[in-house]
């Protein structure tokens, strides 16, 4: 299993990639609502995009309340 | 009429298949405009199976597909209403849509729904009318209803009973989750998950193909294998009338209504 680290990361590359923003401009602790200025329907997507990348089911109901990448990639990690 | 260009949706017949293009901000919410123009469509259908064999409905909004009923809509229409009256014109909807509907789902065509982005809600239970449902990668389903004290009302939970194992009808309808092209694909909802933005293109390939069978046994075996499930369907609509009289109901129609954001019951 990968380390909660390499997760983060993944997860940054992929949240850039998938919104046009570069890399650089990401943060573990960032508000990725705020920072990448998404709406619900946009977080979709990038859910759709992760279980994609990571192999996994992600039910949204996990997400509430998480709104930054590092927590995000803790509940990817307990997937993994 | 083997073209009509309305305000929320428009159709033609292209090679032998009706294409239904929904075209509606912000996502193909379906209301009290796209309603009379799904009729106008559900009344069309008998005079052009002269000259097509199948149907492909698509969505030309990038959001996705279609988002459901138009609920702020629904709550915006109910103030100044009693109770009484409010549950009278939902039910007077219900019973228009599921007529489009179960005339969509026994029509003598091979039906597609090409999806991509949002299946949701109303949405989810158009696409379950047709025969097959093509999507792309980036699709995603969900029956959010019971976030906001309802069951799905066009239909939904009867045409899963229908297709579906009652243990996943179970975990879509009583979680509210939503689940992406690959789940549905291995559930058995989605019969090809192609590249996001190609579900269209592979409709349409799939409807050159089902041109070579003969019409009439094609017909013949669908009417065989895809009962519509008009007792349930009834049920449904008495539930989801009985459950929009709870006060709880207009308290999440309000939350959802006031909500800047396109899917408010989303995290």
């Amino acid at each position: 299993m990968p380390t909660l680290d390499a997760t983060i990361e993944e997860i940054l590359n992929l949240a850039a990639e998938h919104f046009h923003v570069p890399r650089e401009s990401l943060q573990p602790g960032d508000d990725f609502f705020q920072k990448l200025g998404i709406n619900s329907l946009q977080a979709l997507g990038l859910l759709t995009r992760l279980e994609q990348h990571f192999g996994i089911e992600l039910p949204d109901y996990e997400l509430q309340g998480v709104s930054d990448f590092r927590t995000l990639a803790e509940r990817i990690q307990s997937r993994l | 009429m083997n073209s009509f260009r309305g305000k929320t949706l428009s159709w033609s017949v292209v090679g032998g298949a009706i294409e239904l293009v929904l075209d509606r901000a912000p996502c193909n919410e379906i209301g009290s405009e796209t309603l009379p123009e799904l009729e106008k469509f559900a009344d069309a259908l008998g005079a052009l199976r002269v000259e097509a064999h199948a149907v492909i409905i698509s969505s030309a909004r990038r959001e996705g597909f279609c988002a459901g009923a138009d609920l702020r809509e629904l709550y915006s229409r109910s103030h100044g209403l009693s109770l009484e009256e409010r549950v009278a014109g939902v039910r007077d909807f219900l019973e228009r849509i599921h007529r489009v509907l179960n005339a969509l789902d026994a029509a003598p065509f091979t039906t597609m729904a090409a999806v991509e982005g949002v299946v949701f809600g109303g949405g989810f239970e158009l696409a379950l009318a047709c025969d097959l449902i093509i999507a792309g990668k980036m699709a995603r389903f969900c029956f959010p209803e019971l976030r906001l004290g309802l069951i799905p009302g066009f239909g939904g939970i009867p045409r899963l009973k229908r297709d579906l194992g009652n243990a996943m009808v179970r975990d879509l309808l009583l979680t509210g989750r939503s689940i992406g092209a690959a789940r549905a694909h291995a559930a058995g909802l989605v019969s090809q998950v192609v590249a996001e933005g190609d579900a269209l293109r592979v409709a349409r390939i799939t409807a050159a193909q089902l041109k070579k069978f003969d019409r009439e046994t094609a017909i013949a075996a669908k009417k065989f294998i895809k009962p519509v499930p008009q007792e349930d369907l009834r049920r449904e609509i008495e539930i989801f009338c009985s459950l929009l009289m709870r006060p709880a109901v207009q308290e999440g129609l309000q939350k959802f209504a006031e909500s800047k954001d396109p899917l408010p019951y989303l995290p």
